[in-house]
């Protein structure tokens, strides 16, 4: 069999899928291979996110959120609640839910639009074919007009600590421990482990974060990176900076862990489980036949053009497979972007305007460039700042940790870059990133009417505050 | 993102242009192929268009400026008009950009040039859709008053000023346009640097026009429409001629004769804005019918100023026509580096002595200058009597006799 079709994507996760779904919304014949099978054995789409990621992760942070909030902080408001106690089992089925959910709601979207789902493998040939063998391991080539390669990224492994999916464990594992570890390590302060590590300490665990970089949240603002460690560590997170594992030793049903420190001093420390998560590398094993003409750089990712082609003519790919952050959201825009060019549309993504956020509580969203950015550019720039402690709505939410940061070129006022740490940080960065894509200047979201008592305020007033004009705090003194 | 509109690569034969008009103003949307501005050389009118669909936001010559080849002329801010697919995030619905109505301005940047009492229409928008934001307004440059008019400039307008005197004898000055002061320039030149000289025979066409006549239909329906004239004889029985006498076909390049290969005739056409002569290269090779209709499809392209320049550079040899004018006579003027031409003119009903008898036949003198550095009275002479027996027996074109 032979069918030919316009367009074949390899992988259906958030930038695979969105990419099908779109090509088909253009009139392109499109099919979607998939290998991943659930623990029934049947192949589902949606990737790293829908499964073992984004979507399980914040189920989980709700989840374990609400648990410590009615364990801690409803005494304040007059609210006693005794014999508060958590489920594992049932937190972890009501996770399970949402992904059968979501997972089960891609075959939908891809039966309307006309999408074919196919299951199995595949591989990309040379001359635009690919190679699927399915489930059951029949081969069969199929032709195609254009290929976008979605194939994702896989948790790095470290020699120094192997998961064994029992005691050492990657993001995936941590996502299944079905009872609260007494004692937590986390190898990797970034995102994933920040978000994994709050889940189990909120449910009591003692979370430990071994982090090898000397600064915390490296790539982040400086400022809200370093207000974002207070609170972490308020919260009980203890996070060690340069703290390099250098070795691990199961012992029973423990796991010790050693370590340098910047100073060159070893430590151990022993944990009831051990979570490894140090980065992520695109995944490209079996996904590109010699011929293929595909290249990868020499980070392993599959090297392509601002528009997402590859060096093979016809060839696209997007996702964690190619450069920039490994976002899913960054890949389904990727992934709308082939699919409209496919159809002889221009476009074009706008990677400047693309948010960021880590799920913890209080979240940490960004979007744009960091003030150290701006500052080696050598663009002049001004700062405009508001703590939520100062914020109405926030105090009688009682999560008042956390500000807002706005940078704007000091010239043009045009908003550069927005920072925030504080609660549902995500949805008022988006705010600004909207702002950001219309070319807004600071002085533009200081004009707007901003509802009363909001949250939203809270960047209203930063706004202002970057051309020493916020109401609800004492402007800083220009220099 | 900001692209650069450059003049075009001007041949090397070709200076420097004038910028003749713009076809869009600044802070007008373009599409990507469209017409935005034509530059005036010596020989054709260059168009430019645009490489990209967007807005046209700076300009940087004023008509009748002087343009150099692949000068900067002006920029355009890609991706502000109306392709809904261009934007990541917005629906393939968007709805188009009204580039017919004001672009949409941000609130910070209208207080801005309330305050400033900027004109927003001056200002162009580098926002999304076109949209002007406060740092277009921040960056604003009010226009500067124009450059003074180039001496070619247009001759029928800018440059013109009426002095009218007390009473009668009114003179009006007007500037050359550029075309017209090359074709001066050259012409002098030629006349200073060639020995000139021009040799004359007459020519009767009676037996071209009576084999026209029987072959007009014929020719025209298996021609597709074209019709057979006179040039189409001409331009072979030249090709013949030239065949016989190479040195005519020459050309001087400082000491050396240049030898060419091939007959390149180039056939002179009177436009608006002066003679251009399109080359028919090979000649040789091309047949009465590709004569004729390359022929006709030059003139018409040369009075719409559309000609390229490949198209009128180069050329061995020139045919002119005066008689299409009802000139009798002339002394046509060579077009170098080209060592002669030919020069056509009326036919005149007239009474010759044809074996002994008096016959009114139709009659048209030829003219052939040449450059007597190169060419012999001798060559020119006979070159010419070629011609002229070739054209009264065209079946000598056919059996090269």
């Amino acid at each position: 069999m032979s069918e030919k079709y316009d367009v074949i994507v390899i992988g259906s996760g958030p930038a695979g899928y969105v990419a099908a779904i779109r090509a088909a919304q253009l009139g392109l014949k499109t099919a979607c291979i998939e290998k991943w099978q659930n623990t029934a054995g049947k192949g589902v789409n949606g990737g790293t996110c829908l499964n073992v990621g984004c979507i399980p992760s914040k189920a989980l942070l709700d989840s374990s959120y609400k648990y410590h909030e009615a364990k801690e902080d409803l005494q304040i408001h007059g609210i006693s609640a005794k014999e508060v106690t958590i489920d594992v089992a049932e937190m972890l089925k009501r996770k399970d839910k949402i992904i059968s959910q979501l997972t089960g709601g891609i075959a939908g979207l891809f039966k309307a639009n006309g999408v074919v789902p196919l299951y199995g493998t595949g591989k990309l040939l040379s001359g635009k074919r690919v190679e699927l063998t399915d489930n059951e391991g029949q081969v069969t080539i199929l032709e195609t007009e254009n290929v976008i390669l979605a194939s994702g990224s896989l948790p790095i492994e470290i020699p120094v600590a192997p998961v064994d999916g029992n005691l050492i464990v990657d993001s995936t594992g941590a996502l299944e421990i079905d009872s609260v570890p007494k004692r937590l390590g986390v190898i990797g302060a970034g995102v994933i482990g920040l978000e994994l590590g709050s889940v189990w300490n909120r449910m009591g665990s003692e979370v430990v974060l071994l982090e090898a970089m000397e600064d915390f949240l490296a790539i982040m603002d400086k400022a809200i990176a370093r207000e974002t460690k207070k609170i972490f560590g308020k919260q009980g997170l203890d996070i060690r900076l340069g703290a390099r594992v250098t070795g691990t030793e199961t012992k029973g049903k423990k796991v010790q862990v050693t370590y340098q420190s910047v100073d060159g001093a070893e430590h151990q420390e022993t944990f009831d489980k051990l979570i490894v998560c140090v980065g992520r590398r695109a995944y490209t094993d079996g996904l590109l036949a010699d011929d293929s003409g595909v290249q990868l750089d020499e980070r392993g990712t599959i090297f392509v053009n601002e528009q997402c082609a590859t060096n093979a003519p016809g060839v696209y790919a997007i996702g964690d497979v190619v450069r920039g952050p490994m976002l899913a959201h960054k890949g389904s825009e990727e992934g709308v972007m082939v699919a409209e060019i496919i159809a002889g549309h221009k476009a074009q993504m706008n990677y400047d305007v693309v948010p960021n956020v880590i799920y913890t509580h209080p979240e940490v969203a960004s979007v744009g460039q960091t003030e150290e950015q701006i500052k080696a550019a050598g663009e002049p720039y001004n700062v405009g700042t508001f703590p939520f402690a100062a914020s109405g709505r926030a105090m009688a939410a009682n999560d008042t940790d956390g500000m807002v940061k706005i940078i704007a070129h000091a010239e043009t006022d045009r908003i550069l870059g927005c920072h925030i740490v504080g609660p549902s940080a995500a949805d008022l960065v988006q705010q600004v990133a909207i702002a950001m894509e219309f070319g807004s200047s600071a002085e533009d979201i200081g004009m707007t009417v901003f509802g009363h008592p909001t949250l939203s305020e809270a960047v209203h007033e930063a706004a202002l505050a970057v051309n020493g004009a916020a109401i609800h705090i004492a402007n800083r003194k220009k220099r | 993102m900001a692209i650069e509109i450059k003049a075009p690569t001007y041949p090397e034969s070709v200076q420097e242009g004038t910028l003749a008009t713009w076809h869009k103003g600044v802070g007008d949307s373009v599409t990507r192929d469209e017409l935005i501005v034509d530059i005036e050389t010596d020989k054709v009118v260059l168009e430019v268009v645009a490489p990209a669909s967007g807005t046209l936001s700076q300009t940087f010559k004023s008509e009748g400026d002087i343009v150099l080849s692949n000068e900067i002329i002006a920029q355009i801010e890609e991706g502000a008009v109306a392709q809904p697919a261009a934007t990541p995030t917005a629906p393939a619905e968007s709805p188009a950009q009204a580039d017919e109505a004001a672009p949409a301005v941000n609130p910070a940047a209208k207080k801005l040039a309330d305050e400033r009492g900027i004109n927003l229409d001056h200002v162009i928008g580098t926002g999304k859709g076109g949209r002007i934001t406060k740092e277009d307004v921040v960056n604003y440059q009010p226009p500067q008053d124009q450059p003074p008019v180039s001496p070619a400039a247009a001759e029928s307008t800018a440059g013109s000023q009426e002095v009218a005197e007390v009473g009668e004898r009114v003179e009006r000055r007007v500037a050359m346009t550029r075309m017209r002061s090359r074709i001066a320039e050259r012409l002098l030149e030629v006349t200073q640097t060639t020995a000139s000289l021009t040799t004359f025979n007459e020519v009767d066409m009676s037996a071209l026009m009576g084999l026209r006549k029987k072959h007009q239909d014929q020719f025209t329906k298996t021609h597709s429409g074209t019709r057979l004239g006179f040039m189409g004889f001409f331009v072979k029985a030249s090709v013949e001629a030239l065949k016989r006498f190479p040195l005519v076909n020459a050309s001087i390049d400082g000491t050396d004769v240049v030898y060419h290969g091939y007959q390149d005739v180039g056939v002179a056409v009177s436009t608006d804005r002066g003679l251009v002569v399109p080359v028919l290269r090979n000649a040789e090779n091309m047949s009465i019918a590709t004569i004729e209709n390359s022929i006709s499809d030059y003139a018409g392209k040369a009075r719409e100023g559309k000609l390229a320049i490949e198209e009128i550079t180069g050329g061995t040899f020139t045919i002119t026509n005066g008689g299409v004018y009802g000139s009798l006579l002339s002394t046509p003027i060579i077009n170098p580096p080209q060592t002669a031409i030919l020069g056509m003119h009326s036919i005149q009903q007239r009474p010759v002595a044809v074996d002994g008898q008096v016959e009114i036949r139709p009659m048209m003198n030829l003219a052939l200058s040449y450059d007597h550095r190169l060419i012999d009275g001798k060559d020119a002479v006979q070159f010419l009597v070629t011609i002229k027996q070739l054209i009264e027996d065209p079946a000598k074109i056919l059996l090269e006799i």
